[in-house]
């Protein structure tokens, strides 16, 4: 077990997420970050899909039980494994008693924690990724700690990597959404020569853009969408859903975002600036 | 049978979107489950893809691998015109039972004072004919259902309730369901069902699928009690026949 000794501000177990439930409104969650947090699970030859930390802004406190290897990715927040600092993309041993704890965080906005072998908590729906209410838990906040397989030795091919961090990148590229071609000259001038800036409302569900563009009036029945679909809603606001996104929507799905830009946004808090590049 | 002139296209790197004319037909829904059926009978794995089926359009996911999609669009196309008419799986007609009572019910009386019916010819009207499921989505377990009689359209509430409890019944607009989850809500809220939609605890977590069809039947708040407590214990079957047309 690892004893949760502060749980952070929002820090919840996420794999690959959840699959072959969307027909019945289920949404897939999993990693936000997922270029981020496969790195990590890659460096501890983990094999997918394996259950990690996502941290998000504060981090946790955490006393692990039993011997394991781990390894940090994403944003850079500042750690230490019993008050000695530690840095991202390594495999660091942990040993029975070790204290691992979160403070500053530096740059992005989620960082992850992968083990040796995954967190080991039960599936639900064949993922072990938090959602309520397919998991009884939204974050690890009420849990009385986090199950994990001990790993006496390991010997990984890779000790630590050089990383082209998403935390550096700005420009999500996109391809056209189904609805892309409802888009007025105007519409687009304003997509793709611009900037906008991530609104107040964003979290694993969706993130709002603060720059609207012009208005429409389309409506159209309801139809699938995608972590990383972009929306336009009658007044011209853009939102992108995420991981914890609803799987059906009914306004205009204008882009649909790389796997690589949701990784890049997820990285992303009121105020940073994006753009979006049509692939 | 008909033929109906389909689009495809891609949606992102993993999915494909095949569209039916904008139209909210029985015709058209029957068509996309006969279609899902196809695929799944002779072409696509089903743990490769997801088939995501909601009133015109079906959405073909394939989380794992680079789909080449000028091999895929003229494919699908392909097996579209090659179908024919197939059996689709058993679609059910449900029989969910709902309690009427103005406890539950917190609109009953301003949502029929407002359609200017008495709150028993609501329940009558709410409750004589099936509802087609024309996609489940929003949140888990969530069934939006087509065929509410025209009498029974009221607006969304001007003021949303920050928690509406799972298993409320409402109307709204062309729309009447039941909310699965708590969570907050507009809709006008005229019953409560026992039964909950969505139970991770079972293997197929939601008893409904696209393209069954749902009958509301009215029960007493006593029966709402036990059938509360038969579907904790998980002994209260749900009445369902097959639906034929």
């Amino acid at each position: 077990m690892i004893n949760i000794l502060k749980s952070g501000f929002f820090t919840t177990i996420q794999d690959n997420g959840r699959f072959n439930y969307r027909d019945k409104g289920v949404p897939v969650a999993g990693v936000m970050d997922s270029y981020s947090a496969s790195i990590i699970n890659s460096l501890l030859e983990n094999e997918e899909p394996t259950a990690v930390l996502e941290i998000t802004m504060t981090g946790p406190k955490l006393a692990f039980e039993v011997d394991t290897y781990i390894a940090l990715g994403g944003a850079e927040m500042m750690v230490t494994l019993n008050h000695k600092p530690i840095e991202n993309y390594r495999v660091h041993q942990v040993k029975a008693g070790d204290v691992l704890s979160y403070g500053k965080l530096e740059r992005g906005v989620r960082g992850y924690l992968a083990l040796k072998g995954g967190i080991d908590t039960q599936q639900v729906l064949g993922s072990r990724s938090q959602y309520k209410p397919i998991t009884d838990y939204d974050s690890i906040k009420k849990m009385d700690g986090l199950p994990y397989k001990e790993c006496k030795e390991f010997k990984p091919k890779i000790s630590e990597i050089k990383v082209d961090s998403v935390l550096d990148k700005s420009d999500l590229k996109v391809f056209k959404g189904p609805e892309f071609n409802l888009l007025t000259d105007k519409q687009l001038g304003q997509l793709f020569y611009r900037d906008f800036t991530v609104a107040n409302e964003n979290n694993r569900m969706a993130y709002q853009l603060n720059e609207p563009i012009k208005e429409n009036n389309f409506s159209m029945l309801t139809s699938a969408t995608l972590p990383g679909t972009v929306q336009l809603t009658p007044s011209g606001k853009l939102i992108v859903l995420m991981k914890d996104g609803q799987t059906t929507g009914g306004y205009p799905r204008i882009l649909q975002l790389s796997d690589m830009a949701i990784s890049i946004l997820a990285q992303k808090r009121s105020g940073d600036h994006i753009s979006f590049k049509l692939k | 049978m008909n033929i109906f002139n389909i689009s495809v296209r891609q949606f992102g790197a993993h999915a494909v979107l095949v569209e039916w004319p904008n139209q909210v037909e029985e015709s058209i829904l029957e068509d996309i489950l006969q279609f899902i059926q196809y695929l799944k009978n002779l072409q696509m794995d089903e743990k490769e893809w997801e088939f995501i089926p909601s009133y015109n359009s079906l959405t073909l996911i394939c989380k794992d691998k680079v789909l080449d999609f000028d091999v895929l669009k003229p494919q699908i196309k392909e097996w579209y015109r090659a179908k024919g008419k197939i059996k689709t799986v058993t679609r059910y007609v449900w029989s969910l039972p709902v309690c009427y009572d103005k406890e539950f019910g917190l609109d009953l009386v301003e949502a029929s004072g407002f359609l200017g019916l008495s709150i028993e010819e609501l329940i009558a009207k709410h409750t004589q004919q099936a509802y087609t499921v024309y996609c489940i989505g929003f949140l888990p377990g969530f069934m939006y259902l087509g065929g509410l009689p025209k009498e029974l359209e009221v607006a969304r509430k001007s003021n949303p309730r920050p928690k509406v409890f799972q298993g409320s019944v409402g109307l709204a607009g062309k729309q009447t369901g039941i909310y699965p989850q708590d969570s907050p809500g507009g809709w006008n809220i005229i019953g409560k069902c026992p039964v909950p939609m969505f139970d991770v605890k079972k293997e197929n977590p939601c008893f409904v699928s696209v393209g069954d069809k749902i009958k509301f039947q009215p029960i007493s708040k006593a029966e709402y009690e036990l059938h509360k407590i038969e579907a904790e214990v998980g002994i209260y079957n749900i009445e369902k026949s097959v639906w034929d047309d």
